[in-house]
């Protein structure tokens, strides 16, 4: 990149430590995004724990289960990829990170089943305070799927294009971090709505 | 001290130069001219406001359209101009010229949030088609029924505060990482300290009241009951949320102030700043404080008397650092050889203005008197003081302080004088008769007052048209120094930061060479200056 400016010529070591600290201030900016909502579960949970723990039971526990899987298994394939860079494997890391979306792909298919049948049931954001949790907390998170699936894919395009080495391959190492994130927020929702009544 | 290449930043010509720009100094040069505006269009409103309180009654357009636009000035002051207005302006342009780096860590990023803090208001001003009448809190449950585009204003709220997670973000990776060398976090000048503050609770705080405007829209969109207690929601929440952003958002409207006065202050008494260490700690102290004491913004909310009381006392706590600050200050000025530039007069003017607004403060942060106090004109009186009187003052004080350095001329002098005492006069001839028809009870928000406030209300009106004039002057003082001002040269106030060791306007890499720092920046009057 001849025309870089300035600021992104500077030691490549910086910019990498840079860009580390900026990608994980801004994961606890997303985690304080969640917090709220986490917040609010916890307070109408407290003044409505009959409710709560008759909705519970509608969410469908397998379909659940399955797509957390689906996400701890993609967590393994970024891990890959990214392992594939550092070792300069950029075919590797291509083919990890497409397994990635395609998990990703599989994971929003499976939500599209879960959200149709509560739609079916008569079941909406507005139906009942846990649904509204429900649908919010799940929307949101698979609105960072989707946000995820798109900083792979543009990894994985940028890497076709040999925009990456060795030595510098800083948007790689960036991407799998956030798509950890994406899915330990899954692994708490799970539990949250689906198993604890 | 290097001549540099003789081009300045600005010496490119073309919207595109700007439009897609990468240069922080550029960036900062667009938030400032964007914020200015909305400041300017803002107080349109202010004087529509105190043009329709002349009269007792609502003579000139209806209690509906007072609501509209006590709102819309409301709204636009706090959230498109005073909390981006030094941050984003003035910390863009000024922060890696005082680490002594050539640009802020992400450049591109940095341009994004400008473009998405111009979608957010863009959406804002769409969503005037049915204009908002809530107040600037948007309280629940009014604000999930109103007829108003609440939806579409949440979104461009929703944008703004991403806007400035992003440069917030920003900075504090860049004063992590692109310090020159010699460059401590103890040779940082103030401003830094305060920017480095305030983007921690941007960053922190904003997320927050993000997803609560996310609610907000998905309440009225989608019907979920969050907020509605009709389907078991709760209202309190809302204030929760809304408040554990707005709380600690006042401290991103005068953190950034402060550090401005730290900066002028010892320039213009040529002493070293006093009790440096402590200026630049308690910033810290306020940021992290400001996020324990939201809750008493609802003491009439009902809440717990417990919870009431601990709120209540932190919030007096919070007053702590603060105060350490204006000691500080004024320790510095103590036998220092003064000079009273414009800066140095709004600097002033900051410290006597925020201490009368402070010094009432704790009359609504005290349980008792809030309840008597709560939404009477002497609620507007103290935040005008603190808000106007404060941050607004010190942001006049850092334009006229930087003017040289961002446009490379000088302001005329006596103008700026003049146009400073209209303001000082209007101001306070303004607020201050409102600190009387607080305590003699007159209510807030309403277009109709009973005839015995009639005559402080004619006042106020009187001290808000001068204050437009002041203010009018200064815009024009502005723009004649840009056109015909004298040509600036690299250090007018021979000041010791970084970013009056480069040419004025700076070149667009900032330094020639990357400086090399050694001391902090306050050695005033002692060894070097
Ligand atoms: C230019 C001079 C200004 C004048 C004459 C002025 C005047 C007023 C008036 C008359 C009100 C309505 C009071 C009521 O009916 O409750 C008001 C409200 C308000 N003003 Fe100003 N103001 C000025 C500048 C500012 C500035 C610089 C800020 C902030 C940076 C600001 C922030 C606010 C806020 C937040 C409200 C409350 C709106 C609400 O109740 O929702 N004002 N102002
Ligand atoms: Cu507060």
């Amino acid at each position: 990149m001849g025309d870089a400016h300035p600021a992104e010529r500077h030691d490549p070591a910086v910019a990498f430590e840079s860009a580390k600290l900026g990608v994980w201030t801004f994961l606890a900016t997303e985690v304080l995004l969640f917090g709220a909502l986490f917040t609010a579960y916890a307070v109408f949970r407290l003044k409505f724990p009959a409710l709560f723990h008759a909705e519970h039971e509608k969410l469908d526990r397998v379909l659940g289960a399955a797509n957390t899987v689906v996400l701890i298994t993609s967590s393994l394939t970024v891990v890959l990829g990214v392992d594939a860079a550092r070792r300069g494997r950029m075919r590797l890391l291509q083919a990890y990170y497409g397994a990635t979306i395609l998990l990703a792909a599989v994971f929003l298919g499976v939500k599209y089943v879960e959200y149709g049948e509560k739609f079916h049931h008569g079941l909406h954001p507005g139906t009942n305070i846990f649904f509204s949790l429900y649908f919010m907390l799940t929307g949101l998170h698979g609105i960072h799927v989707l946000l995820g699936m798109g900083v792979l894919a543009y990894v994985l395009v940028m890497a076709g294009r040999g925009r990456y080495s060795e030595e510098y391959r800083t948007p790689v190492e960036m991407s799998g971090l956030y798509w950890h994130f994406v899915d330990l927020v899954w692994i708490y929702l799970f539990p949250l709505l689906y198993l604890a009544g | 001290m290097s001549a540099g290449d003789g081009k300045g930043y600005l010496s490119e010509r073309g919207w595109r130069s700007w439009a897609f720009t990468l240069d922080h100094k550029r960036i900062g040069v667009m938030y400032l001219c964007t914020t200015i505006f909305f400041f300017l269009l803002g107080g349109v409103f202010a004087l529509l406001l105190r043009l329709e309180l002349l009269s007792p009654q609502a003579r000139y357009f209806s209690n509906h359209a007072y609501n509209v636009f006590f709102t819309l000035h409301g709204a636009m002051m706090i959230f498109l101009f005073i909390i981006p207005a030094i941050p984003s302006g003035l910390g863009n342009f000024l922060i890696p010229l005082h680490l002594g780096a050539r640009d802020v860590a992400f450049p591109r990023l940095n341009l994004a949030s400008y473009w998405v803090f111009v979608a957010g208001f863009l959406v804002i001003v769409g969503s005037l088609v049915a204009p908002m009448d809530t107040g600037w809190t948007f309280y629940t449950p009014y604000s999930a029924k109103t007829g108003a585009a609440v939806t579409t204003l949440s979104l461009g709220v929703f944008l703004i505060g991403m806007s400035s997670i992003l440069t917030g973000l920003n900075f504090i990776v860049t004063i992590h990482k692109l310090r020159a060398p010699g460059m401590s976090f103890l040779r940082m000048p103030l401003f830094l300290w305060s920017m480095y503050a305030t983007s921690i609770i941007q960053v922190v705080a904003t997320p927050v009241v993000g997803v609560t405007f996310l609610l907000l829209a998905a309440e009225r969109v989608l019907g979920v009951g969050f907020f509605d207690p009709a389907k078991g929601g709760d209202p309190v929440l809302f204030q929760h949320f809304f408040w554990f952003y707005s709380h600690p958002v006042v401290y991103v409207m005068i953190l950034p102030a402060m550090g401005i006065v730290s900066e002028v202050i010892p320039v213009f008494s040529r002493k070293p700043i006093f009790g440096y260490k402590a200026i630049a700690y308690s910033s810290l102290a306020i940021a992290f404080l400001g996020f324990l004491v939201w809750a008493h913004h609802m003491f009439t909310s009902g809440m717990s008397p417990l919870a009431n009381a601990i709120f209540s006392f932190m919030t007096f706590f919070v007053a702590v650092p603060t105060a350490v600050k204006v000691f500080n200050w004024i320790a510095t000025l103590y036998r220092g050889s003064i000079t009273f530039e414009a800066p140095m007069l709004y600097a002033l003017t900051f410290i006597f203005l925020f201490i009368i607004g402070g010094l009432t403060g704790p009359f609504l942060g005290a349980l008792a008197t809030n309840v008597q106090l709560h939404d009477t004109y002497f609620v507007v009186a103290h935040f005008h003081y603190t808000m106007m009187g404060g941050t607004v003052m010190g942001f006049f004080a850092g334009l006229h302080y930087w003017f040289p350095k961002i446009t490379g001329r000088m302001l005329n002098e006596k103008a700026a004088r003049a146009s400073w005492a209209l303001i000082f006069l209007g101001f306070n001839v303004t607020f201050f008769t409102m600190f009387f028809l607080g305590v003699r009870g007159m209510p807030r928000r309403y277009a109709e007052y009973l005839p015995k406030y009639h005559s402080e209300n004619v006042v106020a009106t009187i001290g808000s048209v001068i204050l437009t004039l002041g203010i009018l002057a200064m815009v024009w003082n502005f723009v004649q120094g840009l056109r015909s001002g004298t040509p600036a040269p690299g250090n007018p106030w021979r000041a010791l930061s970084l970013e009056w060791q480069t040419p004025s306007p700076p070149e667009t890499e900032n330094f020639h060479e990357i400086p090399l720092v050694t001391d902090w920046p306050y050695g005033y009057g002692t060894k070097k200056a």
